[in-house]
């Protein structure tokens, strides 16, 4: 079952409304280990991104993420602000023309946006940091795909894993962004970054699931 | 939650308005996005001089524009960096000619909008450098860490570099000056409160009463240790200590010594702070040649204070005595 623009487009405005839900969560998070505007700051980016995929809705995959990356970065600051906008974008480019994105289409575009974060952010594996959660998503992904899955399947497969991976930062001790500042005193929470990147695959991977039984019922 | 609001969301703003109301003289404001520039910008051939920063470090950056220090200053949300497209905004209107300096405090959201502001003016022909004030030495293994926070130290750097700019330096001058500022500078700061995020409504941590933060940041984040509450002799000597064996600061050299609120302490506290780091510095044989007291870069109404010491010499002291007029600096 591939995903079409549509699809692409459907799973972002679920993206955006998971974090409008979760928005006091990502503040609560954030407010014991860093600043308290992680939920703040990802609502509205995602309230600004639902406005410009009505006002300008993009015609491919590609240019839907690119819409999503420039809005973020020009609209949430701190550092969620360029990190998930950089990702979006190498997202979109490693996407190109493709039309309909399938299981390893899509594999390849998880690993750009994780590269694109890693050579932004300087964190690694284990800092504490959203790559806890994008680094198991791209290695289940590659996984699922490398078995035949489909893109729903694939990023169903990516969505466990950021989220197991998100509840993993729980008991790290920060080594980048705020949170590294408090040392010792930063485990014993779940990284914010990491606990977005989770909600948004999960709401990714929702749309796709609906989507996939959209598709086999007609 | 108790302040003087109207919708939290919009309180950059509307801050941002009547400041501009409350200093027509000095300043002129944009709200979208939202900056904050010399009345008289852009000064022909002279290079501008650009910081920001999130919102809720009031004077810093916004009341430090004005001639003889900043060019312009980018507010972003409460504690939350501005975007790039703000930074370039704010270029391009306080931009004379002559290249662009960016002050920058070390925080990761702070540098990655920054730099990425940078490559996008850089793109559009205008010449752009970047100090990363990193004075904090609260922040250890800083390996392990983001790097040492930006703090107190932002502002006499601004200051100094801001009266070598009035007076013609041109870019490569400022950007060498920056960063031999950045590398005499150090601090550290503690707090007694933790001050309350207008969009979250709650204390960003809370304190018993017999309990104090040493090595507190700026954003409402726990600081490096929660020990009992000591008197201010106990507590000064806590921040200048570690302060002194950074550089470190010996017998004989001239300093500047800023004594910092961190929003909530009166000035009392703050000149009884200042007397006892007065004295202990001169049990070292360490000359305080020049000093500033006050509420300069806050963290909201957090109480507790920071102790920023300069290493000056002979152009430092000349380009800090130059005069500056902005609202929360003049002389």
């Amino acid at each position: 079952m591939p995903c079409t623009t549509q699809d692409v487009i459907a799973a972002l405005c679920a993206g955006a409304k998971t974090i409008t839900e979760h928005r006091d969560e990502l503040v609560r998070l954030d407010r014991s280990i860093g600043d308290a505007d992680h939920g703040e700051n990802m609502d509205r980016g995602f309230r600004a991104v639902v406005a410009q995929l009505d006002s300008a809705p993009p015609e491919t995959p590609a240019a839907a993420l690119k819409l999503v990356g420039t809005t973020l970065i020009s609209s949430v600051g701190g550092a969620s602000g360029p990190l998930y906008g950089t990702a979006f974008l190498r997202a979109a480019s490693a996407l190109g023309e493709t039309a309909e994105l399938d299981g390893s289409v899509l594999v390849g575009a998880l690993q750009a946006g994780m590269e694109g974060v890693e050579a932004r952010g300087k964190a690694v594996t284990g800092d504490k940091t959203m790559i806890d959660a994008l680094s198991p998503a791209v290695e289940a992904a590659k996984a699922s795909a490398e078995s035949g899955a489909g893109a729903a399947t694939v990023l169903a497969a990516a969505a466990d894993a950021a989220h197991t991976g998100a509840e993993t930062t729980e008991s790290l001790v920060a080594r980048k962004g705020r949170a590294s500042y408090l040392g010792e005193r930063s485990a014993g929470h779940v990284d914010p970054g990491a606990r977005s990147t989770a909600l948004l695959l999960a709401a990714f991977a929702e749309a796709g699931e609906a989507g996939g039984a959209a598709g086999a019922a007609r | 939650m108790k302040k003087i609001l109207n919708e939290p969301a919009n309180v950059v703003g509307d801050a941002l308005r009547g400041m501009a109301l409350a200093h027509p003289d000095l300043v002129r404001v944009r709200t979208d996005p939202a900056l904050i520039v010399r009345a008289d910008a852009p000064v022909r051939d002279t290079v501008a001089v650009i910081s920001g920063g999130g919102s809720g470090h009031e004077p810093l950056h916004g009341g430090f524009v004005g001639p003889g220090m900043l060019s312009a200053a980018v507010p972003g949300p409460v504690f939350t960096s501005p975007t790039p497209d703000a930074v370039q905004a704010a270029i391009s209107q306080a931009e004379g000619g002559a290249g662009t300096l960016l002050v920058v405090k070390n925080y990761t959201g702070d540098v990655l909008n920054f730099e990425t502001a940078a490559e996008l003016a850089s793109a559009e022909g205008t010449e752009v450098r970047t100090v990363v004030v990193q004075d904090d030495v609260a922040v250890r293994d800083s390996t392990h860490t983001a790097g040492r926070r930006g703090v107190g130290g932002t502002v006499l750097l601004e200051k100094i570099v801001g009266a070598a700019a009035q007076q013609g330096t041109d870019l490569d001058g400022c950007h060498r000056l920056a960063e031999r500022v950045s590398e005499r500078v150090r601090s550290m700061g503690m707090a007694l409160t933790a001050p309350t995020v207008p969009h979250v409504g709650e204390p960003s941590f809370t304190l018993d009463e017999d309990e104090m933060e040493i090595g507190i940041g700026i954003h409402g984040e726990p600081g490096r240790e929660r020990v009992p509450l000591d008197n201010a002799d106990g507590i000064v000597r806590r921040l200048l200590d570690p302060v002194l064996e950074d550089l470190p600061f010996t017998e004989g050299d001239e300093v500047l010594l800023l004594t910092n609120s961190m929003g909530g302490t009166p000035l009392m506290e703050l000149y009884l702070a200042h007397g006892v780091a007065e004295r202990l510095l001169a049990e070292r044989g360490i000359r305080v040649q020049r000093r500033l007291v006050g509420p300069y870069t806050t963290s909201l109404e957090m109480q507790g204070l920071s102790m920023t010491l300069l290493k000056l010499d002979a152009e430092l002291t000349e380009l800090w005595d130059s005069p500056v007029h902005t609202p929360a600096l003049h002389w």
